[in-house]
């Protein structure tokens, strides 16, 4: 499977076969990882014929019949499509409007900070979230907006509700709450990457700003940002392409049967469909419908910020 | 710097600290209060009004949980996948990087560009579970870890690390006769503890954190890890089912607050503990990742 290439030849007079022997070690211990990603990442792109097939686990994949777009057409016709799709990409794009932007300002506000010892415990706490699992974060939020969690007995103590509400059981109140415990996690983790690229800036660029009389949010706005643009851009682009992934852990936990409405999404429907009820062509086709979306978000994403900003990432 | 020291000036510092402190505050309060309520009586907790220390203390969720067999084995479970999976994996991944850090070896080019692939293209959950399956991989304690052996993101951390070791400690050994192998073991591996430490803590805190594999790839209950039933306690508690398919305390805690809250305490504790020492490592690891990938 390794194809050694003569024309990486430099000049050297031993034969490539005497050059590759010496490297044995070497390619010893590449090719063990090239094999597992052919293995653990291309093989399975080798399972998603099923979706154009009637698979079932008593068959092999090669066994089973072809069927055509018969499960992309009951999919895309299915009343759960609009709704998946909805969801989907309704908190994706809270996400990008509220969430993404809180990281940058999360960075330039840690930024700020004059004292090195405040600025660093706040670092250490704010990425402490991150570490946590949303099997024990998603359990701590269930017990805090249940029926005699926390917040409503805070707010029935205050007022400002006459009667608990169960928050996870209210359909409608679940966008906000999955972006916002989302966001809570991992605000801190993903202001890491900016506070770096702002660490980079140099200094000079403030020192003659304040010179010119330039205030802080005018520093802001014209030296860091301006600065930080290329990792920004990135970063979107990332989400972006990452916009149908929704918060698969997180959603898994907090969602049940009374939330459903708003919180079923596609990765949430193919393990349903898939693992859940065992119709692996249709959760398969589902989740292939979703990957091509996503791919081409991508390269609209990418497109889209070369064309503005002269940024992208491939 | 001149510092502005007029009333508008002052604000913004002090409004920005105290929105920050109030941010970290969240979060620590919200650890604070799983520690009290699984310090505090079960039956009491129920009456509400707790919020800032025990009012009924006791020892007794602890003892509960650290009694109940089925949990000490699933926290066993953990422990073993985090152990064997973190260094089997921080240790295969470094030796693949190594390799392909080399810009002389043969094939480098194919194999940085299916690794690219990995990162771009996936075949989704439902081929890879049929793939596990097919590999006989279900059910079995080794869905842990093998899947998890390589990370091709992982990969590029190390190897750009890798390029930064002179390439002088390395020639002299290659004069000495020793083989790529010994270099990578003898030389490499020691002076890269920084990033073995960050991919360690990533993979651990993976490993550590991860529930779905136990609920898709497993069904056999000795061999769920301590978050897979921490899933299942809190998804069926909150469906309403008050059975749970795990035995013991684990059905208690449904009911009871209390032993649930002592249960995410400890299966957080460990988190907490290698924290603080690994911290000055991810960043770096972080920025790495980032620029590459």
């Amino acid at each position: 499977m390794v194809q050694a290439n003569p024309a990486v030849s430099t000049g050297s007079k031993r034969s490539w076969q005497s050059r590759l022997y010496a490297q044995r070690y070497l390619q010893a211990m590449a090719i063990p990882g090239v094999l597992f990603m052919l293995l653990f990442n291309y093989a399975p792109m080798y399972g998603i014929i099923i979706a154009f097939k009637q698979f079932k686990v008593t068959r092999t994949i090669a066994a089973s019949p072809w069927v055509g777009l018969t499960h992309f057409q009951e999919f895309l016709g299915s009343e759960d499509f609009l709704n998946l799709l909805t969801n989907t990409l309704g908190m994706s794009v809270m996400y990008l409007t509220i969430a993404f932007p809180m990281a940058i300002v999360f960075a330039v506000l840690v930024n700020e900070i004059r004292s090195p010892r405040f600025k660093r415990a706040v670092q250490t706490v704010s990425y402490l979230p991150h570490f946590l699992s949303w099997a024990i974060l998603g359990g701590i939020l269930i017990s805090f907006m249940g029926e005699s969690g926390l917040i409503n007995e805070v707010l029935v103590k205050l007022g400002v509700l006459k009667a608990p509400v169960i928050f996870l059981g209210e359909a409608h109140m679940f966008w906000w709450i999955s972006v916002f415990s989302e966001m809570w996690k991992e605000t801190g983790w993903s202001a890491i990457i900016y506070l770096a690229a702002i660490a980079g800036i140099d200094q000079e660029l403030y020192e003659a700003a304040t010179v010119d009389g330039v205030n802080r949010w005018g520093k802001i706005i014209h030296i860091t940002i301006p600065s930080i643009q290329g990792t920004i851009v990135i970063m979107l682009i990332l989400a972006i392409s990452g916009m149908l992934n929704a918060n698969f852990d997180q959603i898994l936990i907090l969602k049940n049967p009374l939330n459903a409405l708003r919180s079923e999404v596609f990765d949430t429907y193919v393990y349903r469909m898939g693992i859940g009820t065992g119709r692996f062509s249709y959760a398969t086709a589902a989740g292939l419908f979703k990957s091509i979306v996503s791919m081409v978000l991508l390269l609209l994403a990418n497109r889209g910020s070369r064309a503005l900003t002269g940024d992208s990432l491939f | 710097m001149v510092r502005d020291k007029s009333a508008r000036g002052m604000a913004f510092p002090i409004l920005n600290g105290l929105f920050l402190t109030l941010f970290c505050l969240s979060i620590l309060y919200l650890m604070w209060y799983v520690v009290i309520i699984s310090l505090n009586d079960g039956a009491d907790s129920l009456r509400g009004g707790i919020y800032l220390w025990p009012r009924e203390f006791t020892l007794r969720n602890y003892q509960s949980v650290l009694g109940d067999a089925s949990l000490i084995r699933a926290f066993g479970v953990t422990v073993l996948r985090t152990l064997v999976g973190t260094v089997s994996s921080v240790f295969f991944t470094s030796m693949v990087a190594y390799a392909m850090s080399k810009r002389h070896l043969f094939g480098r080019k194919l194999y940085l560009l299916i690794g690219t692939g990995t990162m771009i293209f996936s075949g989704g959950l439902i081929p890879y579970f049929l793939l596990l399956r097919s590999l006989k991989l279900l059910d079995t304690f080794w869905v842990y870890i093998i899947p998890a052996l390589f990370s091709f993101y992982n990969c590029i951390i190390f190897m750009s690390f890798f390029r930064t070791i002179p390439a002088a400690l390395e020639e002299s050994a290659n004069i000495d006769g020793a083989s790529d192998w010994r270099i990578f073991l003898t030389i490499i591996i020691p002076l890269s503890k920084p990033v073995l430490a960050t991919i360690a803590l990533f993979s651990g805190v993976g490993h550590w954190n991860d529930y779905f594999s136990g609920v898709v790839f497993v069904n056999n209950p000795d061999l769920v890890p301590i978050q897979t039933v921490l899933y299942r306690i809190v998804t069926s508690a909150s469906m309403g089912k008050m059975a749970v398919a795990v035995p013991g305390v684990a059905a208690k805690m449904t009911s009871s607050i209390a032993i649930k809250f002592a249960t995410m305490a400890v299966a957080t504790l460990p988190i907490i503990l290698v924290y603080p020492f690994l911290q000055k490592y991810f960043v770096k690891g972080v920025m790495i990742g980032a620029v590459k990938g």
